[in-house]
This record gives structure tokens, C-alpha cells and sequence, in this order.
């Protein structure tokens, strides 16, 4: 007999909002079957998480299920426990509750308490469901740590979360979740996080430990690369509804309902012919206005816009108070970085969080000084150092760069309506009256696709990916040459992704513009990008023409890179041996020619086509 | 940890040192002395003085030095617990302050107290039962505490105080214990005096403490490691207990610091309304005569409980967050 171990059956949660009551689940329907994975698709606001949350019995105060049943049954004893009707402190959905199913969050910084220790928190969950003596509860939790892959699990028992990197964390999480040896685990975004080698070892980890403990899991990701890696089952949900269920076999190679299509063919993935187009969920109507239309010539391709020359920045760390001497510690956070960006080109930057990235384009924006080193920008009478501009100079300097951020709800200031936001550079620069500047503001919501009705209201109104646009908006209004988009899609959904991804691809051609372009996503990149830049830890490791750094990756980090990138695509398996193999983000497991002390001068290697790597021989 | 305490408590000795510099310089500001303007007053009252009289008083006291050396005199004083003549009272200033002394800091600490049992469990509960009658309720009477003017409710509680349970007006003790040695009546007599002021000066402190524990509470109930124990399957009130609470209790110990000196210099007003015999009213009163070792050693005194409690606060932090502890010594 083999019944699932959680059925959900027309499934319905209500949320109590000021405005009245939404309803977010609208009748969700599904089965997880014992030792099956099942993952579940769909966009941020879909309700994947509430399913799960609802499942916990872990819903917030303002939620409430309004119909439907969730049935428990559990695989040992046979039990059944009807979940959805028992209130939230019931004493036997607290047994199920870290038990029986466990859950692991998305940012494992901030699902522990920074205030107790991973022993502490782990060996809790053990205390609390299981007969266990102390020391033989620490024992066992010293053994899940172990199995996550702690390299040292008795002394992890007596570390805080905030002394470990973000991996280990996540792998904490884990080995909490597991500690009961749970029937059913739900990853909620297990890897959205984290960095690309990262998640592709978490993600072998859930696999192997599903394996050995025979449990079932829930995989909620709006990743459908992560999707093709892991599940057996898909299910996708949209608007708080379930539009199609199956094995994701069948939903990969043959989608049926028009989201999930279109939710593939919206997707970046590596191999795309330079002219192939995303398609996105939701196409924008974007306009070029008289103001804008002057196209730049693009000039031939050895004439440099900028050019940064052996660009260094050293953080100093203090630790001591003002009257011990301080033991300082330094972070070379961008090492001797080199390159150009010719007019008309992308190039794409990749690297892992805290490699550096944002600090370069912080000192190519002038935010920061850097240690040592050149920035030069093309001028009319030769090139301009930039490092040395002052006063109306650097003024005139800072027309032709502009920034458009990651995070589209920090970077606009929720006081000002969209106009002010848009019309804020002119009136910084003192350019036009109001009347004038009224035109151009419009003329500028429609390049990026926006109603110029909108303009009176405030950031808040808008989405994540019409407040990303209202950012690009503001950068283009000074008609700068330059345009450094740092992460500009990483906050943004899958679906709205490849809207952005394709305004900013036209707008690159519509108003020649140069791109600096800040990913840590290879799909990304790949499809935006002419050239590409590797950086790791403060420095560039390999720079290539887009087609030559994939089909010809030379450095073991690049390689590691590529290799971690789940592929949308069911046919195109993780090769997790590969990937542990090539040493992934860890110099000391290079081979020896890729390894620089810090500080050493940067020794390229020209391999030819515009190929350069970083090396000591090849 | 060790080596951390070690460098907060040499760190300070400066800080002091540069805080009593400053105190003096301060007193001194204002032309003249304290000698200076006594023979104004008397003369202005048509009484002769004798020259000599106070050239040997301004010789005693050390007033004809320049004042580098009247600094040092006093600080290395201060030191050996001699904290100089006031000259107001014709004694030294360790007979004047003394009884005061040991009576504010025995208000001062009962007061915290009294703050701390009544805010904690409303904040609490205030913060666990968001926008329910009772939360509602208790903020009301946490206003009225916030908006009432201190002197006001002190005249109100006298009046009370006396009408119904026949306590003498005013002061911390029955008169005819005043100058008196300690006996267990004249304990007696203090105590029952004694909540008038506390409830006087600890409301408005109580009803600001509850806000804030309300809205740090309410914080931390609302981040992820919470449903993360929720998750885990911890029982509600233990759950409460170990991670939320915890973490509110942060601000509550960085509090510390602030509340020592707040609640001594703070409560003048009251003090005067309730004619207390407490340090507060002295200070005000050593201040305009310039009664410059006095003044002088009461805001030294101000200012070393200002050094201690921060020091209090930042041991207990240490204690209680590792982020705090660990953080100094790891390079990150």
C-alpha cells in the first residue's frame, strides 16, 4: 500500500488585510508521494510559500484556511493527523511540526538566532521530539554535522551562525531540519542565496541525505534550472492556483499551459544564438521619444571608452579599541583589476558575492578611491583621468556614467513620486526649466515602457520590475554614454527578468550606449554580454569574448562556474563529481599555475582571440 | 571576554580624567570665586569685613594658585576620597554629601526596580497581544504615565499619601528622625516614605521603558529565526523565552547605562516638590553659589556613575550577545 504521505486536497488560505480579506490559495490540489521529490514552481506572489507554511502549520496571524484539508500520514506508524484543522499550538502538530516534516529557509543568516550556538539550536529540535539524553543528543547532532559536511563538527557545535560563511550556514540549517530524520522535508528557496558553486554542492547534499534517510521533499524555487536538477514531480502554481502537475519529465520536454512555456521561454539559458530573443511573460511597449533618438556612431573597436589600469582597493579592518594599539586586518577587496570596455560593447563582469565587484564600479562612479591605479575615459582632446577630476570638471564627468543598482526598493526613495525621481539628475545638473524637463521625464517613462501617467505616484505602487525600469529611466536621463548596470536583474523575478534584460539590450542599440554589466549569473551574462570578465576575490582570473570564455574556458574557477550552473533543462544533469573535481571557488585546490600570492602582480597569458587568463604558464 | 573587560576598564581612565578637566573648567568659567561673591553678598548686607581675614581664606583654601594647581590638588584629592571644603556649609564636602548619597542611590534603586517589574511583563504582553483590547489598555495608562508632568502627580500622591495613610508631608523620613542614627524605625519611617518618589519618578520611566520593550519586542517576533523555532516545534511560551525575548533583552541591558545618571540628575524637580533630602536639590543650590568643590564633586560623581553603568551595560552585552564578544577578535 502505498499512499501519499501529504495530501493536499482544494486547498484555500485567506489573508486578513486592512483593505478586507484575499484570498491567496484558491483551491490547491496536490500529493507527496513517500521518498519523492516534488518541486514547486511558480512566481514570488504565486503562493508557493504559503502552501508550505500552511502545511507547517506555520501560517502568520493575518492568514487563515478558509476550506480544503491537508492530511498527514505518517510513514512509521501509519497515523493519520488532519492538519488543517488543528490550531497552530496544538501539542500533537508541534510533535509533526520539526518531527515529522521540517522546513529550511532561503537566507540562512537570518533563519538562526544569531544569539545561540548551531549546537544549541540543532540538539534542540532532538531535545524536544526524541527521548535522548543529553550527551547522546550531542553526540547525534555532532554526527548530522558531520553528514552535512562540516569539516570540524565538534567544534561547530560551540560556533555562532555569523562565524560561519554563508554555506555552512545553509548546511546548519540542514542538519536542523534533518536532525529528527523528518519524513518530508520543504526546502522554501534552499539556494537562492547563495553563490553558484555553492548551491550546486547544497543541492548534492539535499539529494544525497534524501537518499540515506528515505524522506520526501518539497522544493519551492521560482529556479527552474534547480527544478531540473532535483524533482521527479512538478507542480506549477499560479496566481494562488494549481495550472499544471506531473512528473517534470513530461512538463520539460511538453508544457502545456501557456505559463509554464512561456515561463521557459523566458528563462536565459547558456548556447543561445546571438540573435535569439527571451520571450518575456509579460512583453513591454517601449517608445523612442524625439529627445533620445541620437544614435552614437559606434566607433571602431580599439578605441577604448574607459580603460582601468592595475585598479587596487584595500579595506582596513579595526578591531581595538581607541586606546589599544588596533591589530588590523586588511581585505584586498579589488587586487591590480585591468581592462577596457570600447564604445558600443558589453562587457559583463561575473563573480561571487564579495569577490569585488561592487567596490569596482564604487570607484569607476568615483564613490571610492582606490589604493592604486588608472581610470581613463575617452575625451575630445585624448583620454581623461578620471581619478584626478575635480569640481565642475568631475561634474561634467558624472553625465556620461551612470549607475543602476541592484535592490530596485532601496535604491528610489519612497518620498518622492516618480517624477521627482526621474527629473532629479536635470535638476542636479541645472539643465531645462520644468516645462522642459516635464517633456523629457515623459519621453523617458516611455523608453522603458511605463505609462507617463504614472508619473505622480510613489515607488511603492509599482512592482520590483517597473520600479527597475523607473531606475533606468533616472540613469538614462542625462543621455550618458556609459552605463554600469550592477546585478540590475538579481532582485527581479524569472518571469520579469527577461523583460529587463531585453529593454536594456535595446535600449544598448537604440541609444549606442557601452554597458559595464555586474552579474553573478552566467545565463545572464551570457545573453547580455559581448565580453566577459571573471573575477575572484578582488581580482580578474580570465577575460574573453563571450563565445570563446564558454567553449573554451581555461581557468579552473571559470570552469567550476560553468560547470555549477544548473541548466533549465532535463536533459542537462548537474555533474556534481565534475564540479567537486575542478576545486570550485578554493585557490589552495587550483593546480599550482592558476595560484598568486596577494599582492603579486597580475601575469596574463594571451591566448589568443582576445583570450586572457591568468596564469603562470599554461 | 577577560581581555575585553580588562581594555573597556583601562579605557576608562581617560575618559574620566578628561570628564574632570572639564568639570572644572567649567566651574571656574564664571569670573570670580566662591569668596568673591560671599564678600559681595556681605557687603552688600553693610557688613565690614576683615582683609586679612580673607587673604588667609583664600590662602587656605588654595584659591590664590593658578589653576592648574588648584586642579590637580583637587583631582589628586578626589583620589584619596577627600573631596575638598564647601564653603557654603563651613565642612567638608564628604559631611555634606554623605546621608544624601546613600539616599538617592537607595531611591535611585528602587526606582529601577519598580521600572523594570512593571514594564517587563505589560511590554510583554503588550507586544505578544498586538492590537488586542489589552494591549490597547495598557498603552492608554502608559500614556497618561508619559504625558503627566512629574511634580504635578507628586503633588497629587502627597496629598493622598497624607489624607489616607497619615504620612508626614515631604521628605524621606519622619522629621524627628532627621540627623538621627540608624534604627530599624527610622528604616521603617524611610520605606513608608519612600514610594511616593519611586512611583513619582519611576512612572514616566515606566510607561517610556514599555514602549520601547513593546516595539523591540514586536520587532523580533516578526524575523525568521522566530518561525524557525516554530518550525522546530518549540511550545509558544518557551519559544517566546529563548529567542525573541532574548534578543530584546539587548536593548533593555544597553539601557543600564543611561538610567543611573538620568534618575539622579533627572529628578530634580520632583525632588525639590517633595523636599527630599537628596543630591539633586544640593547640586542645583552648590551650582549658583559657586561652591565650586562641592558642585565640582557632585558632577564627578554624576559622571563616573555615567562611565560605571555604560560599563555595566556593554559587561552584560558582552555576556549576553556573542556577536559582541566573539566579534572583537576574529578578523572578519
Amino acid at each position: 500500500m502505498n499512499e501519499p504521505i501529504i495530501s493536499v486536497r482544494n486547498l484555500r488560505v485567506s489573508f486578513e488585510m486592512a483593505t478586507g480579506e484575499i484570498e491567496v490559495l484558491k483551491g490547491v490540489d496536490f500529493d507527496i508521494e513517500k521518498a519523492s521529490t516534488i518541486a514547486l514552481v511558480g512566481e514570488s506572489g504565486s503562493g508557493k510559500s504559503v502552501t508550505a507554511q500552511a502545511i507547517m502549520g506555520i501560517l502568520p496571524a493575518t492568514a487563515r484556511i478558509t476550506s480544503g484539508e491537508i492530511i498527514f500520514r505518517d510513514p512509521q506508524s501509519e497515523s493519520i493527523t488532519e492538519i488543517s484543522t488543528l490550531s497552530q499550538d496544538d501539542p500533537a502538530l508541534r510533535k509533526i511540526r520539526g518531527g515529522k516534516i521540517s522546513i529550511i529557509f532561503q537566507e540562512p543568516m537570518v533563519a538562526l538566532s544569531p544569539l545561540h550556538t548551531i549546537g544549541d539550536q540543532i540538539s534542540e529540535a532532538l531535545f524536544l521530539h526524541q527521548e535522548t539524553s543529553r550527551s547522546e543528543g550531542l553526540s547525534r547532532t555532532e554526527a548530522m554535522l558531520d553528514l552535512v559536511g562540516f569539516p570540524n563538527p565538534s567544534r561547530a557545535l560551540r560556533t555562532y551562525p555569523f562565524e560561519l560563511s554563508g554555506g555552512l550556514r545553509q548546511r546548519a540549517m540542514i542538519a536542523m531540519a534533518l536532525v529528527c530524520r523528518p519524513a518530508l522535508l520543504i526546502a522554501d528557496e534552499p539556494t537562492t542565496a547563495l553563490d553558484v558553486t555553492v548551491q550546486a554542492q547544497i543541492l548534492n547534499l539535499i539529494r544525497d541525505l534524501q537518499q540515506d534517510l528515505k524522506m520526501a521533499l518539497l522544493l519551492i524555487t521560482h529556479d527552474l534550472g534547480v527544478v531540473a536538477n532535483m524533482a521527479e514531480e512538478l507542480v506549477v502554481m499560479y496566481h494562488g492556483k494549481v495550472v499544471e502537475s506531473g512528473s517534470a519529465k513530461d512538463l520539460f520536454e511538453n508544457p502545456r499551459h501557456p505559463y509554464l512555456s512561456a515561463l521557459f521561454k523566458a528563462v536565459p539559458r547558456f548556447g543561445m544564438d546571438k540573435d535569439d530573443r527571451l520571450v518575456p511573460v509579460r512583453p513591454i511597449d517601449q517608445k523612442l521619444g524625439a529627445h533620445f533618438q541620437r544614435k552614437l556612431a559606434i566607433k571602431s573597436q580599439s578605441n577604448a571608452l574607459l580603460k582601468v589600469s592595475g585598479l587596487s582597493k584595500r579595506f582596513t579592518i579595526r578591531s581595538g579599541g581607541f586606546l589599544t594599539k588596533a591589530p588590523s586586518s586588511n581585505i584586498q577587496a579589488v587586487d591590480d583589476v585591468s581592462f577596457e570596455i570600447a564604445q558600443g560593447e558589453c562587457l559583463g563582469l561575473v563573480g561571487e558575492s564579495g569577490c569585488g565587484k561592487t567596490t569596482l564600479s564604487k570607484m569607476l562612479m568615483r564613490a571610492l578611491s582606490p589604493d592604486s591605479g588608472r581610470i581613463q575615459y575617452r575625451g575630445p582632446n585624448g583620454p581623461i583621468d578620471i581619478l584626478s577630476l575635480e569640481g565642475s570638471d568631475l561634474m561634467a564627468m558624472r553625465k556620461k556614467m551612470q549607475l543602476i543598482f541592484q535592490d530596485p526598493f532601496s535604491s528610489l526613495s519612497p518620498r518622492m513620486t516618480v517624477f521627482d525621481i526621474v527629473r532629479e539628475p536635470f535638476v542636479i545638473h541645472n539643465e531645462g526649466d520644468l516645462e522642459a524637463q516635464r517633456d523629457l521625464v515623459q519621453e523617458l517613462m516611455q523608453l522603458v515602457g511605463l505609462d507617463p501617467r504614472f508619473l505622480n505616484r510613489y515607488p511603492h505602487s509599482f512592482s520590483g520590475g517597473q520600479r527597475q525600469r523607473i531606475s533606468i529611466a533616472r540613469a538614462l536621463a542625462l543621455q550618458p554614454e556609459l552605463l554600469i548596470c550592477d546585478e540590475p536583474v538579481s532582485a527581479l523575478d524569472v518571469s520579469i527578468q527577461a523583460q529587463v534584460l531585453n529593454l536594456l539590450k535595446d535600449l544598448k542599440d537604440e541609444l549606442g550606449l557601452t554597458y559595464l554589466f555586474i552579474s553573478h549569473n552566467l545565463a545572464v551574462i551570457d545573453y547580455i554580454a559581448d565580453r566577459i570578465a571573471v573575477m575572484h576575490r578582488g581580482r580578474i582570473v580570465e577575460i574573453a569574448p563571450r563565445s570563446e570564455l564558454f567553449s573554451n574556458p581555461t581557468h579552473p574557477y571559470t570552469q567550476s562556474l560553468l560547470h555549477a550552473v544548473p541548466h533549465p533543462d532535463i536533459s542537462r544533469p548537474l555533474d556534481f563529481n565534475t564540479i567537486n573535481a575542478l576545486g570550485g571557488n578554493d585557490p589552495e585546490r587550483w593546480p599550482a599555475v592558476f595560484r598568486f600570492e596577494v599582492g603579486e602582480s597580475a601575469r596574463w597569458i594571451d591566448l589568443g582571440n582576445q583570450h586572457h587568463v591568468r596564469a603562470h604558464a599554461i | 571576554m577577560l581581555r575585553y573587560s580588562i581594555r573597556r576598564l583601562l579605557t576608562m581612565i581617560p575618559t574620566l580624567i578628561a570628564i574632570s578637566v572639564i568639570v572644572f573648567v567649567i566651574i571656574q568659567l564664571p569670573p570670580g570665586d566662591y569668596l568673591e561673591s560671599h564678600i559681595a553678598t556681605m557687603q552688600a548686607q553693610g557688613e565690614s569685613i576683615d582683609q586679612k581675614k580673607i587673604a588667609f581664606l583664600r590662602e587656605q583654601y588654595g584659591l590664590d594658585q593658578p589653576m592648574w594647581k588648584q586642579y590637580l590638588d583637587w583631582a589628586f584629592g578626589f583620589m584619596q576620597g577627600d573631596l575638598g571644603y564647601s564653603f557654603e556649609y563651613d565642612m567638608p564636602v564628604n559631611d555634606v554629601i554623605g546621608d544624601r548619597m546613600f539616599l538617592t542611590i537607595l531611591i535611585s534603586v528602587v526606582t529601577i526596580v519598580f521600572t523594570w517589574l512593571i514594564a517587563f511583563p505589560i511590554g510583554i504582553y503588550s507586544a505578544t497581544h498586538q492590537y488586542s483590547w489589552g494591549d490597547y489598555g495598557l498603552t492608554f495608562i502608559g500614556f497618561i504615565g508619559l504625558a503627566t508632568p512629574n511634580f504635578l502627580l507628586a503633588l497629587v500622591m502627597l496629598y493622598f499619601a497624607n489624607v489616607y495613610f497619615g504620612t508626614s508631608i515631604g521628605g524621606l523620613m519622619d522629621p524627628r528622625f532627621i540627623d538621627e542614627p540608624m534604627s530599624s524605625e527610622k528604616l521603617f519611617s524611610i520605606l513608608e516614605h519612600l514610594w511616593i518618589p519611586v512611583i513619582v519618578i519611576g512612572t514616566s520611566g515606566t510607561a517610556a521603558m514599555i514602549r520601547r520593550l513593546r516595539a523591540n519586542l514586536l520587532d523580533e517576533l516578526g524575523k525568521q529565526y522566530v518561525t524557525t523555532g516554530k518550525a522546530k516545534g518549540l511550545p509558544p511560551g518557551k519559544l517566546l523565552r529563548k529567542y525573541p525575548l532574548r534578543m530584546a533583552l539587548n536593548f533593555f541591558v544597553a539601557d543600564i547605562g543611561n538610567l543611573l545618571p538620568s534618575i539622579i540628575s533627572g529628578a530634580e524637580v520632583t525632588a525639590v516638590v517633595l523636599s527630599l533630602p537628596t543630591t539633586g536639590p544640593l547640586l542645583i543650590a552648590s551650582l549658583q553659589s559657586q561652591d565650586m568643590y562641592l558642585a565640582g564633586s557632585f558632577l564627578m560623581f554624576l559622571a563616573i556613575l555615567t562611565v560605571l553603568g555604560m560599563l555595566v551595560s556593554d559587561l552584560l552585552l558582552a555576556v549576553l550577545d556573542p556577536r559582541i564578544r566573539l566579534q572583537g577578535s576574529i578578523s572578519k
